[in-house]
């Protein structure tokens, strides 16, 4: 009798090893991660993301954790893209490389479906891996899906379409072309190890409290004065690189993301400067940040691409949410004086 | 030293003429500085090509020097030396010059992690790439973020020491306080390195 105790005894044992064992492996464990986030800033949200997977310790009194022990428990998302040096060196490797290119450099590398001085990654970091500013790889997962904006359903490349469209005032690259496949294969291989069509906990721009304030214009331009002019010029139209190249992207005017992009909407934008402007030091308030995404996007950018020849009826049909499209600032009508869409070359 | 004392000297006794403009346009006050930053800017040695930099950051850099504020012994007398409007002379005529090209012997920078942080950062702590501010090829973005391409690695180094030490104001906004004290000895190091390797300004590498 006491011999079987011992051997079930056992038997867990062995058993919650072998489940702790195996959870170490897909995340990486403890002490991989510790080493990856030693002394660096981790959010809680990292930390969801991270080491969702917490393994009780091993002992000879623990037994495996659910009624349904032969069932492995669901590998935990990754906790961070692929690195780059881990892209293969072959012909699909290329493919990726030629993505990030693209996604880092837009104009030069796409500049035929480029209407504007901005790059995919002015918007989302690092060529699109920063977790904080809508990752790749938390978007890829989550196509196809019904949009709102264009009432049906999206697969990933005519999302990637839509970007080009509206945020970057361009014209859609063809779906079958090498553009669309480079960045769907950039996207693909970043999102390795997330769960396809579970929103992830990284995804899109992170939460903005309410103002406690309604956003104001006035306060807006003193937020902007004294924490953005510095890199996006007095006038918001950015600041080009010596010699030409890329510097710091126009935030308004003909240069920058149209009247259909989603940054022109002040709740985005919102959650994107809390979340990472100014670069490298995000310090302002929820407050400073809807104010100055209210002024940003108070000012004339080139028109909606959906344009119906009014500007009201524009509004009515397409801006339905909170943007300063079709609405007077300055005693002027947004979208009234606003340069042409799509503006290639 | 005795070269800093002639320089020294050079400022106390002739403090008028700095104010003159030449018919070419270098006021007399840039003579003090040609002596270790080259006749035009393009530096010497350990000493930083002044090219490219832009008037606003010349300027704030000299009154620095003059205040203490960055910490220079070199530089101290020298921009103490200066008056306003002869600091101001300085700056509107180095900020003036064409850019020298590059030295066509210099080398690529090689990869690793000085590299990395050039060119895509550390977003795990929110550090930007230099390049994000410093402009594609460390070629600089208009007045207030200088070029690093090709600048001495011990100085751009030592600058990196200076932030983290509070030994340079942390310039606009504070940035590079912020980003300096995020960087190890190694990180410093590498990305002095990579920069160093560069073209100078006017010359981008195909990066």
């Amino acid at each position: 009798m006491n011999r079987s105790v011992l051997t079930v005894v056992a038997g867990c044992a062995v058993l919650a090893m072998a489940a702790w064992l195996l959870a170490m492996g897909l995340t990486g464990g403890p002490e991989d991660y510790v080493e990856r986030y030693a002394g660096q800033s981790v959010t809680a949200r990292d930390e969801a993301s991270a080491v969702p997977v917490k393994p009780s310790a091993p002992g000879p009194s623990s037994s495996p954790s659910s009624p349904e022990s032969g069932q492995a428990a669901a590998p935990a998302p990754a906790s961070e893209p692929p690195p780059r040096s881990a892209i293969p060196d072959n012909e699909f490797g290329e493919l990726v490389r030629q993505g990030e290119r693209i996604f880092a450099d837009t104009g030069r590398f796409a500049g035929d479906w480029v209407g504007n001085d901005l790059s995919c990654q002015n918007c989302h970091f690092d060529a699109g891996r920063y977790d904080k500013t809508a990752s790749l790889r938390s978007a890829w997962p989550m196509y196809p899906a019904y949009r709102s904006k264009n009432q049906h359903v999206n697969d990933f490349a005519e999302r990637l379409q839509g970007c080009f469209t509206y945020s970057m005032n361009g014209k859609a690259p063809p779906r079958d072309g090498q553009v669309i496949q480079a960045l769907q294969a950039y996207s693909f291989w970043l999102a390795k190890g997330m769960p396809t069509g579970e929103a992830p906990d990284v995804r899109g721009y992170p939460d903005v409290g309410d103002p406690p304030e309604p956003p104001s214009f006035a306060r807006g331009e003193t937020v902007f004065q004294e924490n953005c002019a510095l890199c996006h010029g007095e006038d918001g139209q950015g600041r080009k690189a010596t010699g030409g190249g890329t510097g710091f992207p126009p935030l308004w005017g003909p240069r920058s993301y149209n009247w259909g992009a989603g940054m022109h909407r002040i709740n985005t934008a919102a959650a994107f400067i809390k979340a990472a402007m100014p670069l490298g030091k995000p310090d302002l308030t929820d407050q400073q940040a809807w104010d100055v995404a209210l002024f940003i996007n108070s000012h004339e950018r080139p028109q909606d691409p959906r344009f119906t020849g009014s500007v009201q009826d524009t509004a009515e049909r397409f801006h339905q949410h909170q943007g300063q499209y079709g609405k007077t600032v300055n005693g002027q009508v947004l979208g009234e004086h606003s340069p042409p869409s799509g503006t290639v070359p | 030293m005795a070269r800093w004392l002639v320089i020294l000297g050079l400022c106390l006794l002739f403090p008028t003429a700095f104010a003159q403009q030449s018919p070419g346009g270098a006021p007399a006050a840039a003579g003090s500085c040609v002596a270790c930053h080259g006749p035009e800017g393009q530096g010497s040695g350990a000493y930083p090509h002044l090219v490219g930099l832009g008037e606003a950051y010349i300027r704030r850099q000299l009154d620095a020097f003059a205040s203490g504020e960055r910490a220079n012994a070199i530089m101290k007398p020298i921009a103490s030396g200066l008056s306003e409007s002869q600091r101001q002379a300085v700056a509107v005529y180095f900020s003036g010059l064409s850019p020298v090209p590059a030295d066509a012997a210099a080398g690529a920078p090689p990869d690793g992690p000085g590299r990395t942080l050039a060119l895509h950062g550390r977003w795990q702590q929110d550090l930007p790439a230099c390049v994000q501010c410093h402009g594609p090829g460390g070629q600089g973005i208009g007045e207030d973020f200088p070029p690093l391409a090709g600048q001495p690695a011990a100085y751009l180094e030592d600058q990196l020491k200076a932030w983290r030490a509070g030994n340079r104001p942390a310039g606009p906004q504070g940035l590079m306080g912020h980003i300096a004290e995020r960087l190890d000895e190694d990180d410093l190091k590498a990305v002095a390195a990579y920069f160093a390797a560069l073209p100078a300004a006017g010359e981008a590498g195909d990066d």
